[in-house]
């Protein structure tokens, strides 16, 4: 074995360990944005994001047409404000249309569901860092036990 | 009194074998490395580490593979698929990663090792070494150990890269799990210094152990084809047992009670 190609095959080891690590830094431990592909932003204001996280999927009908970039609280009125990542490949959303947060399964993770509105005349198109107004927010389990309790009570008497 | 005897012995011999691997160790490592040894051990990682390097990849992606595999078929039924990625992540990075490497490296890199240094004793060119003041400590432990420490790190690296690499093609490409939940439940719940660190922390010891065990097994062995045939299988037995059952000390520690 001549030296040369003793050290080059180190080498080529040593430049796939780091390659590896890199990987495991970047791609499974860390945030980062493997997306391609442009994106334009909407925000939207939920009372309960429930279980969303940053990079869940946004849905239109089971398609997926973004991701959550960002989740932050509203520093004045103190609710949580999504900003959803759109590919440029669906613009032109109707003003109308609604988003709610839906769970995939029984036990599954969550999405943003995206519904779009009716346009008629007089209805403007979404555009980047356009608030939607039409909001649901998650469902909460003990919320919805809590509800059914109060209405079994009240019907009881 | 024949049976005291037989233990009293025995008990002797592993306590004097354990001081006398210490000691090579220590005759091995507390010199300073000279610079001239360096290509030395450029010389042996690439025998035990690249040319390791087809047996991990190979069957890191295979263990990928049939994790993402069985991990669907139980995961749908529960709609959960997309926790796909964490559990092929985690699994590798905690467990598998630093174990099966270990375990592949002692069969592969280990046995030679042992073999090698062995037949070097066997033919005598350690004593001939010494005979030229050359210290064979230095000259032939040293480097192997060094290339065993910096191997078996990078290639349990690669093994869950290429794991989590496969589970991707069979859970995303084939199966049809959607890529981003994939890799964004992965990244949410994978954490840099818990997991990674800790698994590259846990084949640290792993190489510790199997190199000294693969180094010291040659440089103990009865210098006939026989003792080097069994030295050889003690190699991979002992280290392997020892790799096993670090392994449950280590995870207890790292990932046990918080």
């Amino acid at each position: 074995m001549n030296k040369y190609k003793t050290e080059l095959m180190v080498g080529v080891f040593i430049v796939l360990t780091i390659g590896a690590i890199l990987l495991l830094a970047l791609k499974v431990a860390n945030q980062t944005m493997t997306n391609a592909g442009d994106t334009y932003n909407l925000y939207a204001k939920f009372d309960n994001i429930g279980g969303l996280k940053v990079r869940s999927a946004v849905k239109v009908g089971g398609v997926t047409i973004g991701r959550v970039a960002d989740i932050h609280l509203d520093k004045d009125d103190y609710t949580p404000v999504v900003t959803l990542s759109i590919s440029t490949a669906y613009e032109g959303f109707p003003d109308t249309s609604s988003v709610s947060i839906l769970t995939s399964g029984l036990l599954g993770e969550q999405y943003v569901g995206f519904q779009p509105g009716f346009s008629f005349d007089g209805v403007e198109e979404l555009k980047d860092g356009d608030y939607l107004q039409d909001t649901k927010s998650a469902l909460v389990l003990e919320d919805l036990i809590g509800q059914f309790l109060f209405n079994r009570g009240g019907k009881d008497e | 009194m024949n049976l005291f005897q037989h233990i009293g012995r025995e008990t002797i011999g592993k306590v004097a074998a354990i001081g006398r691997a210490g000691l090579m160790l220590f005759g091995a490592l507390a010199s300073l490395p000279k610079l001239k040894n360096v290509y030395l051990t450029v010389r042996q990682i690439y025998v035990v580490g690249v040319q390791s390097l087809l047996i991990i990849v190979v069957s890191g992606l295979f263990i990928g593979m049939v994790m993402a595999l069985q991990g669907y078929t139980i995961l749908v039924d529960y709609g959960a698929e997309g926790s796909l990625g964490p559990m092929v992540a985690l699994s590798l990075l905690r467990e598998l990663g630093p174990v099966v490497t270990a375990l592949l490296f002692a069969g592969r890199a280990g046995s030679a090792l042992t073999a090698e240094i062995g037949l070097m004793k066997a033919t005598e060119q350690l004593s001939s070494l010494e005979m030229m003041a050359v210290d064979p400590l230095r000259r032939v432990v040293a480097p192997r150990f060094w290339a065993g420490m910096i191997s078996m790190p990078a290639l349990a690296v690669i093994f869950s890269a290429v794991g989590i690499l496969g589970g991707h093609l069979v859970g995303v490409d084939w199966l049809g799990v959607d890529a981003g939940s994939y890799w964004s439940l992965m990244q949410s719940t994978v954490e840099w210094e818990k997991d990674v660190i800790n698994g590259v922390i846990k084949s640290l010891v792993f190489a510790l152990v199997v190199t000294w065990i693969a180094i010291f097994k040659g440089y103990d062995s009865i210098p006939t084809s026989e003792g080097i045939s069994k030295a050889t299988t003690e190699t991979v037995v002992f280290s392997s047992l020892a790799v096993l059952g670090l392994d449950f000390v280590l995870t207890a520690l790292m990932f046990g009670i918080e």
